[in-house]
C-alpha cells in the first residue's frame, strides 16, 4: 500500500509539470522542454530566498511566484518571440535549447552541489492504512491538488481564462473575435513557469535541490501528460498521479534499478496503442 | 644590445623552468556530487605541499603541484590524467576521487607507466593488481567486515542491503553479498536505488516486508540522506547502517533528524578527540585536524584523510627513491607500519592497499555528531 501514498506524492508533482506542458501546448501547439528547469528554478529560488537572503516564509513564497511569473514570460520574449519562422519544429528545439541554457546558468549561480531546505510545517509522520506520509509530502499533495483546481476554475470561469481556451479551439477566430493571441501566449508561458515554480517549491524539503533535477521532473511530466492526453487538462492530472502510483508499484514488484525506465515505456506503451492518451479525445478536423 | 638582452631573457627563462623539482599531478572531483569528498582532498594536499615546500622541500627539492576537477565525470578524468602526464609530465598522481574514475583510467596509468595513488575505495582499483595503481583509502570489504562482525555480536543475522547503482554502490553490494556468505549471514532483501532518485520507500517498503534485523545503505551524496528520511518515515523496526560514503557533515545537514541513531563505519579522523589517550593514532589526528581546521576555518573530513595518506606515502617512496618511477613503486611497496590516518599501512609487492579491516571504527549519530561506538 506504501507504493499509492508515495506514488499520489511524486505523481501530483508530475501532474503539475503535465499541466504546465498541456497549457502551453494548448495555446500554443508546441512542447516545452523547459518545463522541468522550472521546477528546479523553483527550488532554487527559494533557497536563495529563504537560507541566503532569510526572509520569512510567508514573504518568500509570493516573491518566488511572482518571480516565476517575470521568468516564465521572459522566456516567451526571448526565446519563442525571437524565433524568425516560428513552425512546431523551431520553437520545441528551441525550448530544448532554452532548457540547456537554464541549466547551465543554474550552475554558475547556485553552483553543483545539492543544497537543503528546511521543511515549511513542523516534520510529523501521519499513518494511513498499510503506510504512512510525512507532513511534509501531504503539503505537496494538498497544495498540487490546490493549484490544479484553481487553475481549472480560471480556465472556466474568469474572461482571461475563456480567452485561453478560445486560443485552443481556433487562434484565428480567437483573434477575430478580439484576443490578443501574442499576449496569451505570453500568459501561457508565465503560468507554466508559475506551476513549474510551486512544484520545486513544495518538493524542495523532501528531495533537496540540484542544478541538474529539472531533466527528469520534466521527462517524467512530460510522460505523464502523454499517459493523460496532450492538452487535455485533468488528463494531465490523472496521468500524473497514475504515473507515480504505477512508478511506486512497479519499484515494488521488479528490481527497483528499473524505476526510471518505466516512466519512458509508459510513453512508448501510449504511442503504439492509444496515441491520443487515456483520456484526450481526437481533435476533429475538417477535410 | 638587443641580442645580449634576448639571450638574457632566454637564459633566465631557461632556469626558471628547470626540471629538478618533484611534479606531482592530482585529480580530484572538487565539483559535482562528490564536491563534498573531492574538496577536503584537495585543501588538504594544498596545505601539504605548502607546509613542505616551506621546510624546505623533499631531498632539498620543491614539489611542483598540478592539480584538475575531475567534476565527478569519468571521462573528465582520463581527459585530465593525460593532461598531466604529456603536458605537465608529472612523476606521480594522486587521486581521482571516486572509484568510477579511478577504474576508468587503471589502464591510462599502466599505458604511461605513472604512479596513482587512488583516493577511492572500490576494491576492484587494486583487484586485479596493476603495478602502477596503489590505493590509500581502505576496501569495501574492510568496512563490511567491520559492521558484519559488529552485527554478529549483537546477534543479528538477518540482512538487508539497498545499494546505490554506481561504482561506489555496486562495489559495496559485491562485497556485501560476499562477505555475508563467508560470515554466514542471510541478505533477506537486496534492492538498488539511483543518485537521482527521491523517493526510496518503494524500495524500504518491500525490504520491511522481510522484516530483516539491519538494513545496510550504501551510496554516496544526497540519496542516502533520503534512504535516512524515508526509513523513519515508515518507522522500519531495524537497525539502519551506512557506509563511510556518507561520513560526512553534509549528510548530517541533509537528513537533519533522520540521521539520529545511523550506525556508519568511518576512519578515526572523525572522532580524533574522543580515541582513548592510548591510541597511537591520536597525536597525529589531532594535529592533521587542527592545522585544517584552522588554515581552512571549516571542519575536517575523512576524505581529506586519503589525501593526506596519499601524500605522506608519496613523500616518503621520493625521499628514498627519487624520482624514478620504477624505484619509486618499488619503494612505495617497501612501505610498512606507517601510521596513517586509516590505520597502519603495509604495502608489499601484492598489496598496493596496505590496509584491513580495522581501518574502520564504528560510529554513531548522536545529537547531530559523531560518536564512538565502543565495540
Amino acid at each position: 500500500m506504501q507504493f499509492i501514498y508515495s506514488g499520489i506524492t511524486s505523481g501530483s508533482i508530475f501532474a503539475l509539470v503535465a499541466l504546465g506542458f498541456n497549457i502551453i501546448y494548448n495555446t500554443t501547439g508546441i512542447i516545452n522542454f523547459a518545463q522541468g528547469e522550472f521546477v528546479m528554478i523553483g527550488g532554487m529560488l527559494i533557497y536563495t530566498l529563504l537560507s541566503i537572503y532569510g526572509i520569512p516564509l510567508f514573504m518568500a513564497v509570493p516573491v518566488a511566484l511572482l518571480l516565476a511569473l517575470i521568468i516564465g514570460i521572459l522566456f516567451d520574449k526571448i526565446f519563442i518571440k525571437l524565433v524568425k519562422v516560428p513552425n512546431e519544429i523551431n520553437l520545441i528545439t528551441v525550448t530544448i535549447a532554452a532548457a540547456t541554457i537554464i541549466r547551465g546558468l543554474a550552475m554558475v549561480i547556485w553552483g553543483r552541489n545539492t543544497l537543503n531546505v528546511s521543511g515549511y510545517i513542523p516534520y510529523s509522520v501521519i499513518s494511513f492504512p498499510g503506510g504512512s506520509l510525512t507532513s511534509n509530502s501531504l503539503l505537496v499533495i494538498a497544495v498540487s491538488l490546490l493549484t490544479a483546481f484553481s487553475l481549472s476554475l480560471f480556465f472556466k470561469k474568469s474572461s482571461l481564462g475563456k480567452a485561453f481556451r478560445a486560443c485552443y479551439n481556433d487562434k484565428m477566430a480567437a483573434s477575430i473575435c478580439g484576443v490578443d493571441v501574442g499576449h496569451i501566449r505570453m500568459l501561457a508561458f508565465g503560468i507554466a513557469a508559475f506551476l513549474g515554480v510551486v512544484a520545486g517549491i513544495v518538493t524542495a524539503p523532501i528531495t533537496y535541490v540540484t542544478y541538474t533535477d529539472g531533466v527528469m521532473v520534466g521527462l517524467k511530466g512530460f510522460a505523464a501528460a502523454i499517459l493523460g492526453g496532450l492538452g487535455n487538462f485533468w488528463g494531465g492530472v490523472a496521468g500524473g498521479l497514475l504515473l507515480g502510483i504505477f512508478e511506486g508499484f512497479f519499484a515494488s514488484i521488479l528490481p527497483s534499478g528499473y524505476k526510471d525506465a518505466f516512466a519512458f515505456l509508459i510513453i512508448l506503451f501510449v504511442l503504439f496503442l492509444r496515441p491520443m492518451g487515456l483520456f484526450g479525445k481526437k481533435k476533429a478536423e475538417r477535410l | 644590445m638587443k641580442k645580449l638582452l634576448l639571450i638574457g631573457m632566454l637564459l633566465i627563462f631557461a632556469t626558471g623552468s628547470s626540471f629538478a623539482e618533484y611534479r606531482l599531478g592530482a585529480l580530484f572531483s572538487t565539483t559535482g556530487p562528490a564536491s563534498f569528498l573531492g574538496m577536503p582532498e584537495k585543501q588538504t594536499l594544498e596545505m601539504l605541499v605548502e607546509k613542505t615546500n616551506k621546510n624546505g622541500g623533499i631531498n632539498g627539492e620543491k614539489i611542483e603541484l598540478f592539480m584538475y576537477d575531475t567534476r565527478g565525470v569519468d571521462a573528465e578524468a582520463r581527459k585530465k590524467f593525460i593532461r598531466l602526464v604529456k603536458r605537465d609530465n608529472v612523476n606521480a598522481v594522486i587521486g581521482p576521487t571516486r572509484s568510477g574514475s579511478t577504474l576508468a583510467i587503471k589502464d591510462l596509468a599502466e599505458k604511461f607507466q605513472v604512479p596513482l595513488l587512488s583516493c577511492a575505495s572500490s576494491d576492484k582499483i587494486i583487484n586485479p593488481l596493476n603495478k602502477y595503481v596503489f590505493k590509500v583509502a581502505p576496501s569495501d570489504k574492510h568496512a563490511v567486515r567491520k559492521i558484519y562482525f559488529y552485527l554478529k555480536t549483537k546477534g543479528m543475522e538477518n540482512i538487508a542491503i539497498l545499494t546505490a547503482q554506481n561504482g561506489f554502490g555496486d562495489s559495496g553490494r559485491d562485497a556485501l553479498l560476499s562477505e555475508a556468505e563467508k560470515m554466514g549471514l542471510n541478505i533477506v532483501a537486496d534492492e538498488k536505488f539511483r543518485d537521482n532518485d527521491r523517493d526510496m520507500t518503494s524500495q524500504l517498503t518491500k525490504i520491511s516486508e522481510r522484516n530483516p534485523d539491519a538494513v545496510i545503505c550504501w551510496g554516496v551524496g544526497p540519496a542516502p540522506a533520503i534512504v535516512a528520511k524515508n526509513f523513519k518515515q515508515l518507522q522500519i523496526e531495524a537497525e539502519l547502517i551506512m557506509s563511510h560514503g556518507v561520513a560526512s557533515k553534509k549528510f548530517i545537514e541533509l537528513a537533519g533528524d533522520a540521521a539520529e541513531g545511523i550506525i556508519l563505519p568511518a576512519g578515526r579522523l572523525l572522532v580524533a578527540e574522543k580515541l582513548p589517550d592510548s591510541s597511537k593514532f591520536k597525536s597525529m589526528l589531532v594535529d592533521y585536524k587542527n592545522e585544517y581546521e584552522s588554515t581552512f576555518g571549516e571542519s575536517v573530513s575523512t576524505f581529506g584523510g586519503h589525501a593526506y595518506d596519499a601524500f605522506m606515502i608519496i613523500k616518503k617512496a621520493l625521499l628514498t627513491a627519487g624520482k624514478d618511477k620504477e624505484k619509486l613503486i618499488k619503494s612505495m611497496e617497501e612501505i610498512t607500519d606507517y601510521i596513517g590516518t586509516y590505520g597502519i599501512f603495509n604495502f608489499s609487492k601484492k598489496d598496493h592497499n596496505g590496509l584491513d579491516k580495522d581501518a574502520f571504527i564504528l560510529i554513531e549519530i548522536r545529537n547531530g555528531d559523531w560518536e564512538l561506538l565502543e565495540s
